[in-house]
């Protein structure tokens, strides 16, 4: 007797698990990559990715339109402040002169970042 | 607090996988926000942090089949961004302030030098 699985719950545990999978890297790329703003591609990008696909299974799985909106505002949300974040945090750390990877090829800001607004 | 919802096998399958997973993560930025060697460092280490805590609070809402859970993860988001702009605004203040103290402290020394 073949179980008849609705194609909804196939759905939400494929989001759930490429979610978790996504999430699962981010951690592991700022753990293990080299320097500030490599680590940061990894936990923004993926990071963001990883949990729009768990929202988007939430709501797959209510079916519902209040849960749906505040899912999918998350959502946008999410999208609209990750890139000013990293952003921000991205300008900090170079500003502060953080120490970057060995493998860095090109830094076309080196040596004139020091408070152009002021001169 | 057992009052799971009830799920059909291959949801429970794939809560479990994605609980599991983002715990790693989150163990992960742990790691890296205790021993990341600057400032930068650690608030990354944050920022992810409570991305994960989004994304775990999302998690729960469909573990209890609760979605008030959802409301939580969005005010949690808001904060989120917050908190994140404002430790980048504090680090780059710092640095600006350091940096000028630096330059006045030079520019009085400059003439008894020459």
């Amino acid at each position: 007797m073949a179980v008849e699985i609705p194609w909804w719950e196939l759905l939400v545990a494929a989001c759930l698990l490429a979610g978790g999978f996504f999430l699962f890297v981010a951690g592991l790329g700022i753990l293990r990559l080299p320097d500030v703003l490599i680590r940061m591609h990894a936990s923004t990008k993926a990071g963001t990715l990883g949990v729009g696909l768990v929202f988007g299974a939430a709501a797959l799985y209510f079916r519902n339109t209040a849960e749906t909106a505040i899912a999918g505002l998350t959502i946008v949300f999410l999208l609209v402040t990750a890139p000013v974040a990293a952003h921000a945090i991205a300008r900090a750390a170079y500003r502060m002169n953080v120490r970057l990877s060995d493998r860095t090829h090109l830094d076309e800001w080196q040596g004139k970042y020091g408070n152009p607004r002021d001169s | 607090m057992t009052d799971l919802a009830e799920h059909s096998q291959i949801v429970g399958w794939a809560i479990d996988a994605t609980t599991v997973l983002t715990v790693l993560a989150l163990i992960f930025s742990l790691v890296r926000l205790i021993k990341g060697p600057s400032l930068p460092d650690r608030v990354v280490s944050v920022d992810l942090i409570t991305v994960l805590a989004v994304a775990i609070a999302g998690l729960l809402a469909v573990t209890h089949s609760e979605p008030h859970f959802l409301d939580i993860a969005l005010a949690l988001a808001l904060v989120a961004f917050l908190a994140t702009v404002a430790f980048a605004w504090y680090a780059e203040r710092t640095t600006e302030l350091l940096e000028r103290d630096r330059r006045d402290s030079e520019r009085v020394e400059e003439p008894d030098g020459s």
